[in-house]
């Protein structure tokens, strides 16, 4: 499964990193969104893939009985994904005003603050 | 069960919430503004209190131990950042009350200011290195909201940078997190320290601290991943400038210094190698930006890449000298780049423009505004006796116990540099007479009176007298300093504050 993961995780960097190349505002946006789910997916594997085994202790046992799977990454990229929404709206967001006062899809065109 | 280390960081937060509750009454919004921000200072001020006396403070949330909790830790070099947060916070929040156009306070300014103090103060006190993204994000959410307040074209051309290389930087952090959980399968800044010491694996590790320095190189803007900065920061109102100016590059230089001397100290000569190189490129690469500038805000903007050299500088050369003087520079730098912004906005006030061609006569006509620009200007350059000299003397004198002698001069070249954009800036604003295109004088004159002026000054004077007495009574930031630096390169004081004693 990790070597997959890996794959996959290498891909969608690429992909985002393709993406945010390009001269598009929208693309930049898509590439952002690759860019954040790929690092979560990073996280989830580097953190070692456990399947199927839930971190429950039973009702008569002190600890968890066998190997189980690590909820702290979870909840580490459950936290990771709701910022990365938040940003990700509010972005959107930007995107469209931007798009409203330069009247332009084109990141060539948003060179007046560059130096 | 120390509560200091948590008001700096809850307070905000809580007068963040109530401003939103209120945002219909603006006057009641700046009330909350200038009080919340001051008893921000004055818990900041405690907890550096309570730091020095009683050593590194630490807090776990919910009593769940480190490392398996949330900490929170305060040594010497967070407190201090806490502290020079609360000025900067209060010096903004009086200068805003003023100057802040009045749509901007209706759509949430007084709120964000609140949550970019409270991200800030987050980042400065977290002990947790997943936290410390959090904060990071809690702060960038705050700044790119009050970046575009007004969403002029200039705003959104500037945030669309600001934007894309922040959340790339917090990527490429998330992404090193991920790989140090999955090393060492601990979060806790501490822990990590110990733990990592027996990790066999030297090539993952120094991945891994390279990851760090790009994430957080960004964020401070740092050679050559810089240039989000001049392209943004001179696009919002003044006060928010100023206070993007004063503290959030200053987080990542933070975030450097925490992450090279208390966790990748294990190969200095290859990681603090690259920093300094880095450290020399920045000076210099900003400082020629700047020259090249003739818009008060871009010049001062370069001015922040130039300076953040300085800083970087004393972690690359990791002797017990350079760290008093990276954070004594850190301290002064705040405090008087912030002020740079804020007499810009002055000079705005009197002739509407923040062109060197359209500004002039400043010192004939507010001879005391041009004095109080003297004061942080020549501190920036360093002159003594003024605050900068110290800091740059501590700096370069390191780098000259240590013969660094390339470093050096690309150190004193760019002082000499930052000399001459500021007398650029002194010659055409203050010196050179009003130009003749500007009909408008009333308010530099005084013929139109303006009685908010005195708002402006305040904390213009406030952080003047600040430079001067660190540059004249050195004495009690230099010991801070110092201590600071005995910490930051003693880990173990660090880690036994936050794991308790016997470990390590």
């Amino acid at each position: 499964m990790e070597p997959l993961m890996a794959v996959l995780v290498g891909i969608m960097f690429a992909a985002a990193v393709y993406m945010m190349l390009r001269r598009s505002i929208v693309k930049l946006i898509i590439g952002l969104i690759l860019l954040s789910n790929a690092a979560n997916l990073l996280f989830f594997t580097a953190a070692g893939l456990t399947r199927g085994a839930p971190p429950l202790i039973p009702l008569d046992a002190e600890g968890p009985v066998g190997a189980v799977a690590d909820p702290l990454p979870q909840a580490l990229i459950l936290t990771a994904i709701v910022i990365a929404f938040g940003v990700l709206s509010f972005a959107l967001v930007l995107i469209n005003k931007a798009y409203q006062v330069v009247q332009a899809d084109d990141l060539d065109q948003m060179k007046d603050t560059d130096t | 069960m120390m509560p200091e280390v948590a008001i700096p960081v809850l307070l905000p937060l809580l007068m963040g919430a109530i401003s939103l509750a209120v945002h219909r009454h603006v006057v009641l919004q700046r009330w909350l503004g200038v009080i919340g921000t001051g008893a921000l200072l004055a818990s900041t001020l405690w907890l550096l209190h309570t730091v020095w006396h009683e050593g590194v403070v630490v807090m776990h949330m919910g009593d769940w131990e480190a490392p398996f909790g949330i900490t929170l830790v305060a040594d010497l070099l967070g407190a201090i950042m806490a502290v020079l947060t609360g000025i900067m916070g209060f010096a903004t929040a009086i200068y805003s009350t003023a100057t802040t156009p009045r749509g901007h306070e209706h759509f949430g300014h007084w709120p964000l200011l609140h949550l970019l103090l409270a991200g800030v103060a987050g980042a400065f006190l977290t002990g947790d290195i997943f936290n410390l993204y959090v904060w990071f994000e809690v702060m960038l959410v705050a700044s790119f909201a009050l970046l575009i307040l007004g969403g002029e074209r200039a705003q959104m051309e500037g945030a669309i940078k600001y934007v894309t290389l922040n959340l790339l930087s917090s990527m490429i952090f998330l992404s090193a997190v991920g790989i140090t959980y999955g090393l060492v399968g601990t979060l806790n800044m501490a822990d990590i320290a110990v733990k990592l010491a027996d990790v066999d694996q030297p090539g993952l590790v120094t991945v891994l601290a390279m990851m760090y320095m790009v994430s957080f190189g960004i964020k401070a803007a740092a050679f050559p991943l810089f240039f989000w900065l001049p392209a943004s920061y001179h696009t919002p109102p003044v006060a928010v400038s100023a206070l993007f100016a004063g503290l959030l590059t200053k987080v990542g230089v933070y975030a450097l210094y925490r992450v090279f001397t208390l966790i990748f100290t294990h190969e200095v000569d290859f990681t603090h190698e690259i920093l300094l190189w880095g450290a020399g490129l920045t000076m210099l690469t900003g400082v020629l930006g700047a020259a090249a500038q003739f818009e008060v805000r871009r010049i001062l903007s370069f001015h922040i890449i130039s300076q953040i050299g300085y800083m970087i500088m004393g972690l690359a050369l990791f002797t017990p000298l350079a760290i008093v003087g990276g954070v004594f520079y850190i301290a002064h730098h705040i405090i008087v780049k912030t002020n740079l912004f804020l007499v810009a906005g002055a000079a705005y006030r009197m002739l509407g423009s923040y062109e060197l061609r359209d500004l002039g006569g400043l010192y004939k006509h507010r001879p005391f505004l041009g004095f109080l620009f003297m004061v942080p200007a020549l501190s920036l350059a360093g002159l003594p006796p003024l605050s900068g000299f110290l800091a740059k003397f501590l700096v370069i004198r390191a780098g000259v116990e240590e013969a660094s002698w390339g470093i050096v001069f690309v150190a004193l070249l760019t002082g000499l540099l930052t000399l001459y954009s500021m007398i650029k800036i002194w010659g055409e604003a203050f010196w050179h007479g009003v130009p003749e295109h500007v009909s408008d004088t009333g308010a530099l004159t005084g013929e139109r009176p303006d009685p908010e002026l005195w708002k402006l000054y305040l904390p213009i004077i406030g952080l003047a007298a600040l430079t001067l007495f660190i540059g004249l009574y050195a004495q009690p930031l230099y010991e801070l300093a110092e201590a600071s630096a005995k910490q930051l390169l003693d880990q173990q004081v660090y880690i036994e504050a936050v794991l308790g004693e016997g470990q390590s």
